[in-house]
């Protein structure tokens, strides 16, 4: 990733990690002889097959191609300090090890050690593969371009990530201030959204029927139903906070697996709008769908904020949100604001999951990727704040993206985390959070 | 189907070198969370920090892994204060996500491209890290029993890790019920009755979260040392869920909850992912790939923890009464 230190989203689209891992260190078993292995993937995550792996142990060569899927395996006839060449002639044309000096490498193998060949296609052009990086707009001006043109274009990606942050964490939002909980499964929302229209899309439906169908159908069965039969359930029982936020944990990572399981680790597109050519606007490069999808992102927000401010039950849900117990007395049905917030959330979810795969691509923990992000937002904001939600998510838009400036992008999120914590030390409640106590 | 090496697994995986890592994260958590009542979701940034401070140390620095013992708990106090200033006088939630935020940050750190020389990137450091404890290995050859297969390397990390684990285990339940122990419990059970008491509940919970660190960082050095490697993408946050999936499952706030739900943990983990794995070898599964085992042990996983915190949440072992958790 040497690449990844030119301070310019153009980084974002160099191909990155043909792997991802699925980490547990796992099972090294014991045996005389360990094992090396391993397995092969181009960065569109198709396997590669054919490669020459030799391993050298104590001068004695072993030599191995990968299979048809990918993968590799060499039996070593002992512990000890092993010499792995990759022949880099066999790999496909176009395809080359991503990491100067993995061609050849000596490791000490003490047990069954799995190796890790990152390959890459070498070319600027290449999509981004899951994983690589966190969400950003893909467009950057050329290298060179004086710096005020750099500003206007990371401005305009890190309003357009800004809002995909907003509509995420308006939910996220909503959900804490009803109910009190932490959701750390709202980013699985957005990854369930993108799939969901995701499927309806490859069922023959173009992406501009099936995005809002999918919006529709995930606020009803992941929002909805969520609620009802999981949470519900549990207020009922009396089940406290912190077991509830360990609950969201659990779900989480049934939900992310459960994706990964159905629909595989590699990275998807919609069939429609996969690539787009930029609108240059003065010197700002944006692509049509990410303008329409950003107008209609501002569109949703100002409605939902207008039905929170003015209708019936969006005045309930802000009672709700100050003071249960008193909304109750009130004759406010808690429950049901309960369940239209829990339905709105995965609504919004759904639409920034569709709204990411639009821009980039439907990948099995694209929303855990954000999740992080959300939270430093509405930490920023204030929690349970709506306004709050909002900005916060847009100036951790501007701020990961402006970063990059002065930053590698690599290191991008890490800032916006950062800055999370360091808002948390001088301002717990947040920007726009009443102070109160939350210590 | 080969029953007996699916057995064999299971057992030589419930007491094997995995096994005494989460053992040892969830024994800080079960210190922090179980009795001090943090709800520390960053305990791999400390695991990180102890098998990062080994690979640098020994490799990038050349020094002795006598040296990288220090370092790596220095580092996990360093860690602690760094986490626990801000965090620990804000409620439970905001530590959750200021602990998760941590470990990401510093994961991402540890992989970067900038510090590429030393921490080497994304494919992390791969020596032999801990060679002077290798050397003092007594054992003549490997280890066999008919259930338990060793290297004579895994063999001794395997004895000295239980060791080290009996030994954090008795140093646990002295500080429980020591006064300091009580302390800690009451602030888990009402901080402001404590603080009410003249007991600076700050200083407490930092104490129990740099303790619970210091041992999740003990785990991430004897892993560096049986492994050695160390790479970047085994600290994700996942790693922290499987030792709360164990803590609870053994009983939060019992002092031998971490080792037994270890134990049970990860037998049953690696016996049902071995015997999925050979019926789908077997081709009793068609519907499923050899791949898919990996995605659906985490599933269990998840499965696992929703269903004990909803309805056991004091784990197998636990008294109900200790676990309490209730205020925000």
């Amino acid at each position: 990733m040497t690449v990844a230190r030119r301070p310019l989203l153009r980084t974002l689209s160099v191909a990155l990690i043909a792997l991802m891992w699925l980490v547990v260190p796992t099972a090294a078993h014991a045996a005389d002889a360990p094992k090396i292995y391993g397995t092969f993937t181009a960065p569109d995550g198709k396997p590669v097959a054919g490669v020459a792996i030799t391993a050298t142990i104590d001068g004695a060569s072993q030599s191995t191609t990968t299979a048809a899927d990918g993968t590799f395996e060499i039996v070593l006839p002992g512990t000890g300090s092993v010499d792995v060449t990759v022949d880099t002639t066999t790999l496909p044309s176009g395809l080359s090890l991503a990491k100067v000096g993995d061609e050849s490498r000596t490791l000490t193998v003490i047990s069954d050690k799995r190796l890790l060949f990152k390959l890459t296609t070498g070319g600027p052009t290449q999509a981004p593969t899951p994983g690589a990086s966190t969400p950003a707009a893909p467009n950057a001006p050329p290298e060179g371009s004086p710096l005020s043109d750099q500003v206007a274009q990371l401005v305009v990606d890190g309003l357009v990530l800004g809002l995909v942050i907003a509509l995420g964490a308006l939910g996220l939002n909503l959900i804490f201030g009803t109910t009190g909980l932490t959701n750390f499964s709202h980013g699985e929302l957005l990854t369930l959204g993108a799939f969901t229209a995701l499927v309806l899309n490859r069922m023959g439906l173009t992406i501009v029927i099936a995005a809002p169908i999918a919006i529709v159908l995930s606020a009803f069965l992941w929002g909805w139903m969520q609620n009802r039969y999981l949470w519900r359930p549990l207020r009922k029982r009396r089940t406290g906070l912190i077991p509830s936020m360990i609950v969201t944990i659990g779900l989480a990572i049934v939900l992310r697996y459960a994706i990964l399981l159905v629909f595989g680790g590699s990275s998807n597109n919609y069939l429609q709008f996969a690539a787009q050519q930029g609108l240059h606007i003065g010197p700002v490069s944006v692509t049509p769908k990410a303008l329409i999808l950003a107008i209609l992102s501002v569109i949703v927000i100002v409605v939902v904020v207008a039905w929170l401010q003015r209708s019936r039950i969006g005045k309930a849900t802000r009672a709700v949100s100050d003071n249960p117990a008193l909304a109750s007395a009130t004759g406010i049905d808690v429950e049901r604001v309960i369940s239209v917030v829990w339905t709105l959330g995965a609504g919004l979810a759904a639409f920034a999951g569709v709204y990411m795969g639009l821009t980039q691509d439907v990948y099995w923990n694209m929303g855990q990727r954000l999740l992080l992000i959300m939270f430093a937002a509405v930490v920023l904001g204030g929690l349970g704040t709506i306004y709050g939600a909002i900005v916060g998510s847009i100036i951790v838009g501007l701020f990961i993206q402006l970063s990059t400036l002065v930053i590698p992008s690599e290191m991008k999120t890490v800032g916006a985390l950062f800055v999370m914590i360091v808002i948390l030390l001088i301002r717990p409640q947040g920007i726009l959070g009443r102070p109160e106590r939350v210590g | 189907m080969d029953f007996s090496f699916v057995l064999s697994q299971s057992v030589t995986q419930a007491v094997g070198i995995t096994a005494i890592l989460y053992c040892l994260a969830a024994m800080g958590l079960n210190i922090q969370f179980g009795y001090a009542g943090l709800l520390n979701f960053g305990q791999v940034a400390f695991i990180a920090v102890g098998a990062y401070a080994v690979g640098v140390v020994v490799t990038s620095f050349g020094g002795s892994l006598w040296t990288a013992i220090p370092v790596a708990i220095a580092g996990a106090i360093l860690l602690a204060l760094i986490l626990g200033i801000p965090t620990l006088r804000l409620r439970a939630d905001y530590l959750a996500i200021v602990t998760i935020a941590t470990s990401e940050i510093l994961r991402m750190v540890l992989r970067s491209s900038a510090l590429e020389q030393w921490l080497g990137g994304t494919s992390g450091i791969t020596a032999k890290m801990g060679k002077e404890f290798h050397d003092l290995n007594p054992l003549p050859a490997d280890f066999g029993l008919p259930f338990l297969t060793w290297t004579r390397q895994d063999a001794w990390v395997v004895i000295v890790g239980w060791v080290i684990v009996v030994a954090l285990v008795l140093l646990t339940w002295l500080l429980v019920r020591s006064p300091w122990g009580r302390v800690l419990k009451g602030i888990r059970e009402d901080e402001l009755a404590v603080t009410a008491l003249g007991k600076n509940a700050y200083l407490y919970k930092m104490q129990a979260l740099m303790l619970g660190g210091i041992i999740g960082a003990i785990g991430g050095i004897l892993w560096a040392v049986a492994k050695g490697s160390v790479q970047p993408d085994g600290f994700v946050p996942d790693v922290t869920f499987f030792a709360y999936t164990i803590l609870l499952l053994g009983g939060a706030a019992r002092i031998l909850g971490p080792v037994a739900g270890t134990i049970i943990f990860w037998f049953l983990l690696t016996f049902f992912g071995e015997f999925l794995n050979q019926a789908i070898t077997a081709g009793w599964l068609p519907f499923l790939d050899i791949t898919d085992v990996a995605a659906i042990r985490f599933i269990l996983v998840g499965i696992g923890l929703m269903a004990l915190m909803i309805l056991r949440p004091q784990g197998i072992f636990g008294d109900r009464r200790e676990l309490a958790l209730d205020g925000r």
